[in-house]
């Protein structure tokens, strides 16, 4: 089974990402937009645990789409945009943005045809299922400072938020 | 056709940088805020992709590189800016929120009182 | 014919579940038998629901339907299949079709790692409370999707202040969650894991369940998951979202019929579903009572023919009142139905006492009866408590069992690493 389905589900599951990351920056209502990223950002769970690290996709579920998602869809409904669903969706510099994002993926095709073989393709031993202690062992090890200075960071980013989004201070 | 059947860490590194450029056309072009910044997402996301899939290429180099199979450095790096990208939008949303309540809009074009 | 016998056989000595050991046509049969199992559950409570909340209101509740109520629900069910699809004209067509479904799919896709024994979960992810945990939260868009897309002001206004409620509360039950998880690595490696099957494993290993340990740690710890799941899942006494007396029924209201039906099953499949997850952290899953207090082959077989014994007891209830009923002959196909299901249910007791059976089925009883007694503490609450008002409900969530669930989590963690590194180092 393993042989058929990496390959069958790689695909499937990139082409369900690119046609998720069309649709966000297409829609012209914003919810439809929410929704696209949402299922993007469900397909790239999928792929992390293709990936073999059932932790980043654990957090990824919880934070991103049941999180930052919920966010973004309250902002989307009280800030209740139908007036702007009957405006111009693109700006007036749509046309140098697309030379430059053509000009970015034209940079990526070149490196990637020139550094095709760069990454030898070593076949990987099976991995234990204890993932998630080998992360916390990193994290709460190597990466502890990293790990607090997060932390602060996002008490900065809650109280900030607040400020910003209050009536009167 | 025997290549594209055999999935490499190069596979991922492409489908990471397809959806790079799909966010970066969201930014530059689209009008409204919100999918400004639900673009943003998109490109942190397409980061993410890379780290985790070096963090498996390197679970297969040898350790005396600096791999090994505990090498998972790279989904430490990408719990991290998950991390950062929630509190990146929390403060983006309050801005906005901000704004709209001063101007009504959430047009990116009308936000132009400091211009001369 | 030999080789299906050989291939069930061969398959019911294996010591994985089925996911684990790649098996997917078992997988799949086990998807279909736990999908069964929760439509006959959400059935059963609906009709329990009415008739204890109507028991504690000194009532007797649906009586006229079948015997004593029970084909009502099949009654209910009928008239929501047969009532005219309704969609608001300015609703967004898509959202609002898509909105039941992302939730119905959150509460149904949590079920693949519930351990209802040692082998009997779909699969054993090695993150599998992480997942439970993830997918449930995703119910939280369906909602907002759904009081959006009515594009009218009651569903809305019920959809954010539901919504804003599930997210505060999971956060008091990720802290909870996590004191329980600290709770499966006092073992001798010092490894925890979690996996719904290994946790109960590490309970049964440990010798006490988990809401017991650290006293009254566990027992706090618990509490707090109590609290929060009730919350988490917009029951009473947190129900202000969607209280007919309050929002008009919240984030559901422009929805009729089927569509609304779904938004039921998935109350109820999301009460089953964390009410799965607090009975595995903290009361020892599929574990009898008392497995080492009173263990010993007299008492293994004294507690296995408790299953047997309670379908017994329901169906001699059932035959009791089948005494009861009324000798009218406009009474006589109920008495005959209610004397038929008495006899259902006796011959399951019977089933149950046959030992091959019993030695499989006994993991599941044990669970179902726990998940059961959580049921009941719902209507409880239900029939009991009066309603919060959205700012109480906010307050308790952020200033109540929020520090409540860091202090258990320090606590155990400190006591824990005692434990670990002084006294049984």
């Amino acid at each position: 089974m393993a042989p058929v389905a990496t390959p069958f589900f790689f695909y499937l599951l990139a082409g369900i990402m690119l046609i998720g990351g069309i649709l966000v920056i297409t829609r012209k209502n914003a919810v439809h937009s929410a929704l696209a990223l949402i299922v993007t950002l469900l397909a790239q769970a999928s792929i992390y645990l293709m990936l073999y690290a059932p932790f980043v996709a654990g957090v990824q579920i919880i934070l991103y789409a049941g999180g930052i998602m919920v966010l973004f869809l309250f902002v989307i409904m009280l800030v209740s945009i139908e007036r702007s669903m009957k405006e111009r969706q693109f700006n007036s510099q749509w046309v140098v943005g697309i030379i430059a994002a053509t000009a970015l993926g034209g940079l990526f095709i070149a490196v990637f045809t020139k550094g095709k073989n760069i990454f030898p393709d070593h076949v990987l031993s099976v991995v234990e299922d204890n993932n998630t202690q080998e992360v916390a062992t990193l994290l709460y090890g190597q990466y502890m400072f990293a790990f607090e200075i997060a932390s602060l960071l996002l008490l900065v980013a809650i109280i900030g938020a607040v400020v910003m989004a209050k009536k009167r201070i | 056709m025997e290549s594209m059947l055999h999935i490499t860490t190069l596979h991922y590194l492409v489908l990471g940088a397809a959806l790079f450029v799909l966010g970066v056309i969201g930014v530059l072009t689209r009008r409204n805020v919100v999918i400004v910044l639900m673009s943003i997402e998109l490109i942190l996301n397409a980061v993410n992709l890379n780290l985790v899939a070096f963090s498996r290429y390197w679970q297969g180099m040898p350790v005396r590189m600096g791999g090994g199979p505990l090498a998972l450095h790279g989904q430490i790096f990408s719990i991290f800016v998950i991390t950062d990208a929630a509190a990146e939008a929390a403060v983006g949303l309050g801005i906005l929120i901000a704004f709209f309540r001063n101007k009504e809009t959430v047009n990116i074009d009308e936000v132009n009182l400091l211009k001369w | 014919m030999d080789r299906i016998i050989q291939y069930i056989e061969s398959y019911l000595g294996s010591d994985k579940t089925p996911g684990a050991a790649g098996n997917m046509f078992w997988a799949l049969v086990y998807i279909m038998l736990v999908f069964a199992g929760l439509s006959v559950a959400v059935i059963a409570m609906n009709w329990l629901e009415r008739k204890i909340l109507a028991h504690m209101q000194v009532r007797l509740g649906p009586m006229r339907v079948g015997p004593h109520g029970l084909l009502q629900p099949i009654a209910d069910a009928i008239k929501l299949l047969l009532k005219e699809d309704i969609m608001p004209s300015e609703a967004d067509g898509f959202v609002f079709w898509m909105a039941p479904l992302i939730v119905v799919l959150a509460a149904f896709t949590v079920f693949i790692v519930v351990p209802f024994g040692p082998t009997h979960a779909v699969t054993d992810m090695n993150i599998g409370i992480l997942f439970m945990l993830g997918v449930s939260s995703l119910s939280v868009l369906g909602i907002v999707m759904a009081g959006w897309a009515s594009n009218s002001h009651y569903p809305l206004i019920g959809a954010l202040r539901s919504s804003a409620q599930m997210v505060s509360y999971e956060i008091a039950m990720g802290l909870a969650v996590v004191s329980a998880i600290l709770m499966t690595s006092l073992n001798a490696e010092g490894t925890g894991t979690l996996s719904m099957i290994g946790i109960v494993q590490a309970q049964q290993a440990q010798g006490e369940w988990f809401i017991f340990k650290f006293f009254p740690l566990g027992l706090i710890a618990f509490f707090i998951f109590a609290v929060a799941m009730v919350a988490e899942t917009n029951r009473a006494p947190f129900d202000l979202a969607e209280a007919e007396s309050e929002l008009t029924a919240g984030f559901h209201t422009e929805y009729s019929g089927f569509r609304w039906s779904l938004f039921f099953l998935a109350e109820y499949s999301a009460m089953i579903a964390v009410s799965s997850i607090a009975v595995t952290l903290w009361l020892g899953g599929w574990l009898r009572p008392f497995p080492n207090l009173l263990s010993g082959r007299i008492w293994d077989l004294a507690f296995s023919l408790v299953p047997g014994i309670t379908f017994l007891f329901f169906a001699a209830i059932c035959f009791y009142n089948t005494a009861r009923m009324p000798k009218h002959p406009l009474f006589r196909v109920q008495t005959i139905g209610l004397a038929g299901f008495g006899a259902v249910l006796g011959l399951i007791g019977l089933v149950l006492f046959i030992p091959a059976v019993s030695l499989r089925v006994q993991d599941i009883f044990w669970f179902s009866s726990k998940v059961a007694g959580f049921m009941y503490m719902y209507i409880w609450y239900r029939g009991t408590f009066p309603r919060y008002r959205f700012d109480q409900l906010m307050q308790m969530g952020w200033k109540v069992l929020l520090p409540m669930g860091l202090g258990v989590l320090i606590l155990t963690a400190g006591i824990a690493l005692l434990q670990q590194t002084i006294w049984h180092p």
